[in-house]
């Protein structure tokens, strides 16, 4: 019974990371209908971005993850931009290309700066605590309470503020958002700053649990993707409860399955569902 | 009639100079690259007749391509199965595997067909990777024979097994001549062009998809098992995104959609990478960007270039006698205006 509960907890920290992740995914998807492959180089370099801010410049974890929010954030926007503002009248075919040559020159990029290496990053909250006779790191605490601030905060921004709705326009009708006078650019640029922000924390969070290394965003993507067609793409309570759906499913079927192939459930899932429901669960008809 | 004469005369030129290129350049190692990039060629085609021709963007080629030669090294070495006869069965198995999950994935569209490939790439490579007592995970595979010789035709040699891929790239070729000035090519380009549109005209968009699915499929894996028997070292990286992204890169460069496209994009990108050796791992800091560049200013491709440039050309070689007519009609009637006024004057 212990384990299994320590199992759930596991589940809730990795289920906060993909869901963090795949919001950030689902955002760029609902505004921009494109996959964006490259989300999981955003990721890869929130990490790096978050661990040079603390060993080369010296900054304490909590800024270096501010700085890396930032950094990793305007990055979103230069892509967009530079890449998917120019595409935007291609076929579907040439965004996802384009996000691939974006996914795989970043990752060039970080090897190019930072090395091959696995590289640990330092945390403050590495002490272990017990709390009705579970032991669990505070980082672990930490990346738990972080992601419900954060998802409580994006549901406020999105709900209650002037930007937020007009993200929530545009996802709906870009055409329409268009005509009563929203500013499409500005709201998709907006869209990729906060995605990529997003990316940069999950993996800010994530890495003094997993380690750094240029590949380090692949199977995270790939499982962002699952999250999103389980909660239907575009859809910000679906990335949410997907995510952590995934995390348990997870942290479960490794331990009372195979450790080994864990990451195999992900994808199961996925095949499952896809061949199932086509247009993934909870699709809207006639989009 | 001209241009199709011309274009006749140029695959004769490119597949003579294909056939004496063993004897014009006696450097081995150019004579490998030249092997390995026809094979590239073979699974570009299987690529391009799929993401080209019918419209889909499947991203689990890579994975193909990998399990024909996977399954190609473990029916020799460890089912000990005689080379010719494990490599029909080797694509046989993958085309079936394809099939499989074709009639699958083909129920998606766009999007969530690429993400659905992508996972199936991925679950190739994972179980490729992690099933250490089938294909060796990590460590790789190896031991794999070299074609075994048929009737008097030996393939140990270098040179031989150049003449063998050769023999298969021009199948492949001449497979997809004739398929994409057929009736079923036209289908595949109708799908591609709007799928509800084709379905309304009464195609069965489900069927031909999957048909060109298989096809394509069927390549790669041809492909894959002839890199098994002329690399005859097998690691998991060759089910990794990044070949799946070379594949691209090759058919982009091209002309994606076009015949000659994988010929010409896979030996321009494979010369460069030569002459880009020295960055290794780094090469994708350059090709990243020429892809995404690419993509965005440049979609069609050389050959892709080429083929609208000429038909540019036809059409303005078809509008010039008009043109020409109507100037001269033009010029006759200003003419007798002026002579008339000569006459007034």
């Amino acid at each position: 019974m212990e384990l299994f509960i320590q199992q759930l907890l596991n589940g809730l920290t990795v289920g906060s990371v993909y869901s963090l992740v795949a919001l950030g995914l689902t955002l760029v998807y609902g505004i921009l209908h494109i996959p964006n492959f490259a989300h999981g180089a955003l990721y890869m370099m929130g990490g790096y971005v978050t661990l040079t801010a603390m060993t080369k410049a010296g900054l304490p974890y909590g800024l270096a993850v501010v700085v890396s929010m930032a950094a990793v954030g305007m990055l979103g926007v230069l892509m967009e931009r530079l890449v998917f503002y120019p595409l935007r009248d291609a076929p579907p075919l040439h965004d996802k290309i384009a996000a691939i040559g974006i996914l795989l020159f970043l990752e060039a990029f970080a090897q190019f700066v930072w090395g091959a290496d696995y590289q640990t990053m330092p945390t403050p909250y590495g002490d272990v605590v017990s709390i009705f006779g579970l032991t669990l790191t505070i980082q672990r605490i930490l990346i738990i309470a972080s992601a419900v601030i954060i998802m409580i905060l994006l549901y406020l921004f999105l709900k209650k503020t002037f930007i937020g709705a007009s993200i929530i326009a545009m996802a709906q009708n870009r055409e329409g958002a268009n005509l009563v006078g929203i500013n499409t650019n500005k709201v998709a640029m907006m869209t990729f700053l906060l995605s990529g922000s997003l990316a940069a924390l999950a993996a800010s969070l994530a890495s003094p649990i997993n380690l750094v290394f240029p590949g380090m965003g692949h199977l995270v993507i790939l499982k962002a993707f699952v999250i999103i067609i389980l909660g239907g793409m575009g859809s910000i309570p679906g990335a949410i409860v997907g995510g952590y759906i995934l995390g348990f499913s997870e942290s479960l079927g490794a331990t009372y399955v195979s450790n080994d192939y864990k990451d195999i459930i992900a994808f199961a899932i996925l095949v499952i569902i896809l061949t199932v429901k086509p247009n993934g669960l909870f699709a809207k008809e006639g989009h | 009639m001209a241009v199709f004469a011309n274009r006749r005369l140029w695959i004769a030129v490119l597949a003579a100079l294909a056939l004496a290129f063993p004897l014009l350049v006696t450097n081995s190692y150019y004579l490998h690259i030249m092997t390995i990039s026809f094979i590239w060629m073979i699974a570009v085609y299987g690529l391009n007749l799929f993401a080209g021709y019918t419209g889909y963007l499947s991203l689990a080629h890579a994975g193909f391509f990998a399990m024909g030669a996977y399954a190609l090294g473990i029916l020799t070495v460890k089912v000990g199965v005689p080379f010719w006869l494990a490599f029909v069965l080797a694509c046989l198995f993958t085309t079936l595997l394809g099939a499989v999950i074709g009639l699958v994935a083909l129920r998606t569209k766009e999007h969530f067909f690429a993400i659905y490939t992508l996972c199936v790439g991925y679950i190739i490579y994972l179980v490729i990777d992690k099933w250490d007592s089938l294909t060796g995970g990590v460590r790789g595979f190896i031991g794999i024979p070299a074609p075994a010789d048929i009737g008097p035709l030996s393939f140990q040699t270098p040179v031989a097994q150049y003449y063998l891929v050769l023999f298969f790239l021009f199948a492949v070729i001449f497979v997809m001549y004739r398929l994409v000035y057929s009736l079923t090519g036209r289908t595949y380009i109708a799908i591609r062009n709007s799928e509800e549109l084709a379905l309304t005209l009464g195609i069965s968009t489900m069927k031909n998809k999957l048909a060109s699915f298989v096809l394509s499929v069927f390549f790669t894996s041809l492909a894959g098992a002839l890199y098994a028997s002329f690399i005859r070292f097998l690691g998991p990286d060759i089910a990794y995104i990044s070949v799946m992204f070379d594949f691209l890169t090759y058919l982009l460069v091209g002309g994606i959609g076009t015949l000659a496209g994988p010929v010409v994009g896979t030996l321009l990108v494979t010369f460069l990478s030569q002459q880009l050796q020295f960055l290794q791992d780094y090469r994708m800091l350059i090709f990243g960007p020429i892809l995404t560049l690419l993509i965005i200013f440049y979609p069609h491709g050389i050959a892709g270039g080429f083929i609208r440039y000429q038909a540019k050309r036809k059409e303005a070689r078809r509008l010039e006698p008009e043109a020409n007519r109507a100037a001269a009609e033009l010029a006759v009637s200003s003419q007798g205006r002026g002579e008339r006024h000569a006459e007034e004057g």
